[in-house]
């Protein structure tokens, strides 16, 4: 083939009669390289590279120009890497096509940034592409053209680009777990660099709760934000160092060493875990300052929910997407029975509103679950995507204004007692925590004790074959209205911490994009799995709230992560085993052949 | 025929919609038999077979199942009563072990004793089953899979065994190795009902036999009278 820098490599001791594995191909080389020309380009016009560019990560280098710098790199380590081999089949040997593949990428990635550099300096396409900022190329600190002029600029772009692809490409010449430790220590910096006011409130908390010495760390790691060039070669090298670490040969992993104790000491190895976790979260909200537990707190009610939906979608496998309702009923019931100013004006204590959150919740699921219990797939979705929008439309009518309030909503909800005299609200994020925690532990514990349970094996049944599983005795529609009712009442109680949290309510708090980051961080961090839905909530929630400049670009980022997952690991994360087997049937269908190939 | 039949059907009719699918269907299976309902595509097999499990309510007559009328109960409360059905095509729970699909056949049941004699019971039926039990379902052979979906039927310990179609999707050399399952498990004290478009081979072990045609019974015998039958042979037993 024409189109192919690489007769193949033959097989190198394979079983004869197999295929030869392909090499590095040219022309996915050059669709990658275009394509991630686009990417950068994408990220330029938007007003990304501006907006990151006021943060520093690394030394000089801001995020904004990591942020273009990566694509070339990255997508010359995906040009230049041999497509998969199925097992049994031998893989191309390394050699120059690897760098080559990846500075052909990149080399095809600066020639489409080239021209749209050259594009806004001849033209001004401000007026409709108003987020080109002059910065990119115009005016110091010229991001694009690393701070020279066009000409130099756009060659700069040329011999950086195809270097970085071709570095990205070298990387397949090292041994896999080589190479492994390299992109851990490059994710260790980026990490490290970008987080950095994270790590050093952390770092400063440590040393405030503990009186462990760490702050004279975060000084040494960070200044003015960034990480020095000398912290940031440390911290590649720790990064990288770790993973050769933990991955070195022959060392049994501690799960499995446990597993070889006495029944007696595994009980005491896991009930010490557990101790020094739970002390460990319990230290949290005091290490991590007063600006971090609350992000950690929106983090948890969110966290909430998902473990909610994870039992109605991931359990029972029902897609609802009008979740955020019983978000909204367990936050205005909370409301109105805690509020001193709402219509019963009682003015409860959010302890005593709980078991009406539940009712009301409990009540809330079965109202929704009721009808659309003949309803599968694409008609369950649409059709609970309107019961969320008319749960908004009734708290936000004047119908129900005497109850809810209509737009104004419900103020001075009550804050949770904790103790006599001590009550902790949004005012107190460091106390908030040990509520939002108490939840999510009681969340989880139910979602294990349901996966586990008479009710969680009806619930697989059904998502895989309705009909069978009714054959089987299953009572259909009790699972229905139990998956919607226990995912309905966490979800009530994510409102009802967010109603204490916020100290209000305004109908405008539950739109549909709650329903849909709830399902997103589902999905992303694995479905049906309680830790990926645990990673999930915290990465794709807590982060955007600590990365600020990301705000903006959020759904972007989202919509960016979810097509990614989509394609490279549509199991989340974290994935529940039976998950994974479900999406990647094939390929092991295939293993499992292959295997009894090799016996026969 | 003195014992009570213990699977009656009287005069039973349904409808999807204004169309009518069975007509005064009438059948009575008595305890120990096999019986084998008969007819090609579109003649209300399986309908029949769904109005039995509470699927089809029926718009006329009786399903009386063990003495009691039945008709409109929700399929689990007809399962906890004895009936059990292994579905056309088998329907394992693919993607889950063999043993998941087995537990899975008992779920109504609480006696983990007898839970646990009678998987022994069925490991002595099918002695494949035992080496497969941690395999998931979807990687075994289709004459493998046919057997666990027997199994997760037997695992209900049913009264009735209804069976939808079992030659289904089977090369010759299985089918005939299904009906030798059907025979044992039969022998074993199972009452069957089988519904099969493959005339031959079903008459053959089976003891007595309805002929449905366009939502009607047009012809009931034993097995012998059946395969005798002149004009039986001319509709479906290949005879010219």
């Amino acid at each position: 083939m024409a189109d192919q820098i690489v007769p193949t490599d033959a097989p190198v001791g394979a079983g004869a009669g197999l295929l030869p594995a392909q090499g590095v191909s040219a022309r996915r080389a050059v669709t990658l390289g275009l394509v991630a020309g686009v990417v950068a380009v994408f990220v330029s016009a938007n007003g990304m590279v501006s907006e990151f560019a006021e943060r520093d990560v690394i030394a000089e280098l801001s995020l904004g120009v990591l942020w273009v710098l990566m694509i070339p790199l990255i997508v010359g380590s995906l040009a230049g890497q041999a497509p998969a081999v199925l097992q049994g089949f031998a893989a191309p040997r390394p050699g120059w096509r690897n760098p080559a593949g990846g500075a052909l990428a990149g080399l095809l990635a600066a020639v489409v940034m080239a021209a749209f550099i050259l594009l806004i300096d001849a033209v001004n396409v401000r007026d409709v592409l108003i987020n080109v900022r002059p910065d990119l190329v115009e005016t110091e600190p010229r991001l694009l053209t690393f701070g020279q002029g066009v000409g130099a600029g756009v060659a700069l772009v040329l011999a950086v680009y195809a270097a970085l692809g071709a570095l990205g490409g070298a990387l397949h010449l090292l041994p896999d777990r080589w190479r492994r430790a390299v992109v851990a220590g490059v994710v260790w910096l980026i990490v490290m660099g970008v987080l950095s006011s994270l790590v050093s409130q952390v770092l400063r908390g440590i040393q405030s709760t503990t009186n462990i010495w760490t702050a004279p760390l975060a000084d040494a790691l960070y200044q003015g934000g960034a990480l020095t060039a000398p912290a940031a070669a440390v911290v590649f090298v720790v990064g990288a160092g770790l993973y050769l670490l933990l991955t070195r040969p022959r060392r049994t992993p501690a799960r499995v060493r446990v597993r070889r104790l006495p029944d007696r000491s595994q009980r005491i190895v896991r009930v010490a875990t557990l101790a020094v976790a739970l002390l460990l979260l319990g230290l949290l909200p005091q290490v991590l300052g007063p600006f971090l537990s609350d992000v950690l707190n929106f983090a948890g009610i969110f966290l909430l929910m998902a473990l909610g939906l994870n039992i109605v979608v991931g359990f029972a496998g029902l897609l609802d997407l009008g979740y955020v309702a019983f978000f909204a009923v367990g936050a205005y019931t909370a409301a109105v029975l805690t509020s001193p100013q709402s219509s019963l004006g009682v003015g409860w204590i959010f302890w005593a509103a709980i078991p009406f959150v539940v009712l009301a919740a409990a009540v809330a699921g079965l109202l929704v679950g009721t009808p659309v219990l003949r309803m599968r797939g694409d008609y369950l979705a649409i059709v609970t995507l309107g019961f969320g929008e008319i749960a908004r439309l009734l708290f936000l009518s004047d119908w129900l204004k005497p109850i809810f309030g209509g737009a104004q909503g419900i103020i001075r909800v009550g804050d949770v007692p904790l103790a006599p005299g001590v009550e902790a609200g949004g005012a107190q994020p460091r106390l908030f925590f040990y509520v939002v925690f108490t939840f999510v532990l009681l969340a989880a514990y139910i979602s294990y004790a349901l996966q586990d349970s008479r009710i969680g094996r009806a619930w697989m049944a059904m998502r895989e074959d309705e009909l069978v599983a009714e054959t089987m005795g299953v009572n259909i529609v009790a699972a229905k209205l139990w998956a919607f009712v226990i995912g309905a009442i966490l979800a009530g109680f994510g409102g009802a911490l967010f109603a204490a949290k916020v100290g209000s309510v305004f109908p405008h708090s539950f739109e549909v994009i709650v329903s849909i980051t709830v399902l997103v961080l589902i999905i992303v961090g694995g479905i049906a799995s309680v830790p990926g839905v645990v990673v999930g909530a915290l990465i794709l929630v807590g982060l955007p709230e600590i990365l600020r400049e990301f705000e903006e670009y959020r759904f972007l980022l989202y919509g960016a992560l979810l097509i990614f997952m989509m394609v490279r690991r549509p199991e989340g994360f974290i994935p529940n085993t039976r998950r994974v087997t479900e999406l990647h049937e094939q390929e092991l269908q295939q293993d499992a052949w292959l295997r009894a190939k090799e016996t026969e | 025929m003195t014992t009570r039949p213990v699977l009656e059907l009287r005069r039973v009719s349904a409808h999807y919609g204004p169309i009518q699918v069975l007509r005064e269907v009438s059948l009575q299976i008595q305890p120990g038999e096999i019986v084998c309902l008969l007819g090609g595509n579109a003649s209300g097999k399986t309908t029949t077979l769904k109005t039995i499990l509470g699927y089809v309510v029926p718009t006329h007559g009786d399903v009386v199942f063990d003495g009691q009328r039945v008709n409109g109960l929700p399929t689990q409360r007809l399962v906890a009563l004895g009936l059990s059905m292994v579905p056309e095509n088998r329907r394992l729970f693919q993607r889950m072990t063999v043993r998941e699909n087995l537990e899975l056949g008992c779920y109504l049941r609480m006696d983990r004793a007898e839970i646990a004699a009678d998987l022994d019971r069925v490991f002595t039926l099918f002695p494949r089953m035992a080496d497969r039990i941690d395999q998931r379902a979807g990687t075994l052979s289709g004459g493998e899979q046919q057997m666990v979906a027997v199994a997760r039927a037997l695992m209900a310990r049913p009264k009735v065994l209804l069976m939808d179609e079992p030659s289904m999707g089977l090369a010759p050399v299985l089918v005939e190795q299904n009906f030798e399952i059907i025979r044992q498990v039969n022998q074993q004290g199972t009452t069957i009902l089988v519904v099969e478009q493959n005339a031959n081979m079903a008459l053959s072990i089976a003891d007595r036999g309805y002929v449905l045609q366009t939502g009607a019974i047009v012809l009931a015998g034993s097995a012998r009278e059946l395969l005798d039958d002149p004009q039986m042979r001319a509709a479906y037993l290949g005879e010219m």
